[in-house]
Order: C-alpha cells, then structure tokens, then sequence
C-alpha cells in the first residue's frame, strides 16, 4: 500500500522543517474554515494553489484529488442555493436559487478546496514518520503519537493478510453479491484479520519488551530550525493575519 | 462516515475539538504500555476494513465498524478511531483537519456507546443468538448514531442544511441493518475462534 504519494521531491516544501510546517498550517487552515463570506476563502484558495505550483507535485494526481473532494460539496450546490430565504437569483421551475444561497455553497468550495491543497502542500510533502516525529517534539501526548506511529507502521502489514484472505477466498470461487452468504463471508474474513492483529500485535509486545521497551521512545535525531523555516513561518502568519482581517 | 472541510459553523467545530480531546483523553488514561501494540494494530486492521466495499444491489457501501471497535476496546475506541481519521485526512484528504474533532466525536461516541449498552450481553452470555442479537445492536447502534450525529452537527450549523441532512439520513438506512449483520456475524466468529478477545 503507497500511501505518501506526494512526499517524494526535493522543492521548498519537501525541505521545510516538519514542525514549521504544524505549527504554520494549524492557524492558517483554521482561519479559512471559520471566516464567514466569500473574500477570505478566495485569497486562501490563491495561496493554496500558489503552494501547491511551488511544491513541485504532480499536478494531475492533485486534481484527481479534488475531483474526490468535490463531490460530497456538488450535492450541497443541489441543496443550499434553494434553501436560503432571500432575493431570488435564478430559478428552475418551482424552485428558486436565491443569491445568499449560491454565496453560501460557493463558499463552501473554495475552503474546502484551499484547505485540502494547503493539505496536500503542506504536509503531503512530508513522510508520515517524521511528521510524527514532529509532533513528539511539539509536546503533543506521546502515547497518542505512539498509537499513530504503529497505527502506520502496521496498516501495510494487515493489508497484506487482507489480500491473502481474498486469495483464499477468490481460490474458492467467492463472488460478492446482495445476499447473506456474502455478509457472513466478509463478517467472517474482517474476523479473520482482527483475530490475526490480535495475535500479531501481542507478539509485537513481546518483542518490545525483550528489547527493553519502558513505554517510552528515546529520540534520537532532532529538527533544526533553517533561515528559510523562519522566513516561512513568517510569511504564513502574515498571509493568517491577513485572512482574519479582510 | 465524514463531514468534507468548510461546511460547519466555527462553534460547532469547536465543540467538536472540545468534546474529542475529553474522549481520547480518557481513552489514553485507559491504555496502559502493554494494550498500546493491541489498540494500534487493530486500528490497523479496521483502516483496512473500511476500505472494503460490500455490495447493495446496484451499489456499495464501505463499512465503519464503529460499534464493533468500541464493543473491543471501549474508550480507547477514542485514540483509535483519530489516529485513522488522521491519517485519512492527511493522505487521502477525506474529512480534513478542521473537522477532525467533530467527525472524531461523531464515529467514537457511537462506538463508546455501544460498549456500555452491549458489550456486558456480548461477552457473559453462552446463548448465541443473544450474542448475534446484542451485537447487532451494536452494529447498528454505532452507524444509527453517528448519522445522528452528523445530521445535528449540520442542522446546528444552520437550518439550511436541513435537505442535506435528510438525504444523508435516508442514505445511511441501508449501511445501518448491513452493520449490524456483519457485526453479528463477526461477533459470533470472534466467539468461536478467538473468546479471549472478547473478555
């Protein structure tokens, strides 16, 4: 399973200190989502794809991203430009669009889309591992950053059993349909990989504890702050500052 | 099972936050060094059991399991369903940052719901249609009150949304009795291959 898909390169964003890149996207993202009106959401969504060009991603893989993102909000511009009250703006039939309406889901989509690409450019471009690194170093609950650590590191693992188990079962002629036989099947696979984890993740303990594990990671490397971090941390405050403001 | 960025009032995004941190803050005390490999790999295991997809005549639904990893792991269902929605949000970007304490609070409170309403008829009872019958319940339980949730966490944003909450509550009918059969069926496995899981 690859899952960080954008995390490979070497452009500005690749090379941002991990816990800049936490403590720039926590005020930034927050400020987009909980500003009302259309104006913020805008400038949001320039800086956003501005970050993404600069990041050097693939382009493409961004934009089959937010054709994902974009659907659930597609059934919002079916509902919400007929449930406002106000002065109408354009109708169909019975129905009619009013301009508070559309402002509203129009809204909608440009945080929704800066936020998932600031996302994408932001933390995308760093490996899951040392943004959980980070977050040790920003005080964040060490075992909830533990979980997440081996929440990750064993998501490939069970994917693995998972497709053995749909060996198995293709190997016996399984095919999906709507009925209880498929239920009872799939019921009895997702048995199969819990009881499978169980035993795995005890094993893990044991391991850990003939290794010495006393519940705590000593950390080993640390982050060091570069000219350049500073001077994005600096930007992104003033782009935040600015976002609140207007 | 999660709410897209952008849509929910800042109130009820806080609230959210608010509420989370209470449960994965219980939910951390409860876990001790020796059942964090435990509650990791199973969060593990059910990421990779929401990405299947189960047929409903024409079309499919991918599953939750809420009430399933509450009934396992009680509190801890708090940490382990936000380090999955964290990582969701950062490699997929479903649900998304801003609304990670309320889609966190909308799939754990349902799952923390679930332990204390049926795990005790799940696990000290030997009559298996009992068993079948408490966790489909809580199969059911789990998805019936997180869309609950979901569609408050909509119609205190505003009364505009009240369509969207509607549709989303008609869509999850079917997911409803789907989880609650596969939860009995998974329920009655458990049972019979692994009983220790289930104490």
């Amino acid at each position: 399973m690859h899952l960080e898909e954008f995390a490979g390169g070497n452009s500005f964003f690749h090379r941002l200190d991990p816990r800049v890149k936490f403590i720039t996207f926590v005020p930034y993202v927050t400020a987009i989502a909980v500003m009302q009106g259309i104006k913020a959401p805008f400038v949001g969504l320039i800086i956003s794809a501005v970050m993404i060009l600069a990041a050097g991603i693939d382009i493409k893989k961004v934009l089959n991203r937010l054709i994902v993102i974009n659907l659930p909000i597609l059934i919002l511009w079916i509902f919400l430009p007929f449930s406002y009250p106000g002065e109408g703006f354009f109708s169909i039939g019975p129905f009619t669009a009013t301009s508070e309406g559309v402002l509203h889901a129009l809204s909608i989509t440009l945080k929704a889309n800066s936020i998932v690409m600031a996302t994408i450019a932001i933390l995308g471009t760093s490996e899951i591992f040392s943004l959980a690194h980070a977050l040790v170093h920003l005080r964040a609950p060490v075992k909830l950053v533990y979980l997440f650590f081996f929440f990750y590191r064993y998501i490939s693992v069970i994917h693995n059993e998972y497709t053995c188990l749909k060996k198995t079962l293709t190997a016996r002629s399984f095919r999906p349909a709507t009925n209880m036989h498929t239920y009872r099947t799939y019921a009895n696979l997702i048995g199969m990989l819990i009881v499978r984890s169980y035993e795995r993740s005890q094993r893990i303990y044991k391991a850990m504890l003939c290794r010495g594990f006393k519940g705590t990671f000593p950390v080993m490397s640390h982050f060091s702050l570069k000219k350049s971090d500073i001077a994005f941390s600096a930007t992104m405050a003033l782009i935040t500052v600015i976002i609140v403001i207007i | 099972m999660h709410i897209s960025e952008g849509v929910l009032s800042p109130a009820v995004l806080a609230a959210g936050v608010i509420l989370s941190a209470a449960g994965v803050a219980m939910g951390l005390k409860k876990m001790s060094a020796d059942r964090m490999p435990e509650v990791a790999v199973l969060s593990s295991a059910f990421f990779i059991v929401s990405l299947i997809h189960i047929p409903v005549g024409p079309a499919s639904v991918h599953l939750i399991m809420n009430g399933l990893v509450g009934v396992l792991l009680g509190w801890m269902a708090f940490p382990s369903i936000l380090v999955a929605l964290t990582l969701q949000a950062l490699v997929f970007q479903y649900g998304g940052f801003t609304v990670l304490g309320v889609n966190t609070f909308t799939v754990a409170a349902p799952a923390v719901t679930a332990y204390y309403l049926f795990s005790c008829a799940i696990k000290r009872n030997d009559n298996s249609s009992l068993t079948a019958l408490a966790a489909f319940c809580a199969g059911a339980l789990g998805v019936g009150l997180a869309a609950l949730l979901l569609v408050l966490a909509l119609v205190t944003t505003g009364e505009v949304f009240i369509n969207v909450a509607k549709l989303i509550a008609i869509a999850h009918l079917p997911v409803f009795i789907i989880e609650g059969a596969i939860t009995a069926f998974c329920v009655l496995f458990l049972k019979k291959v692994k009983p220790e899981l289930l104490n």
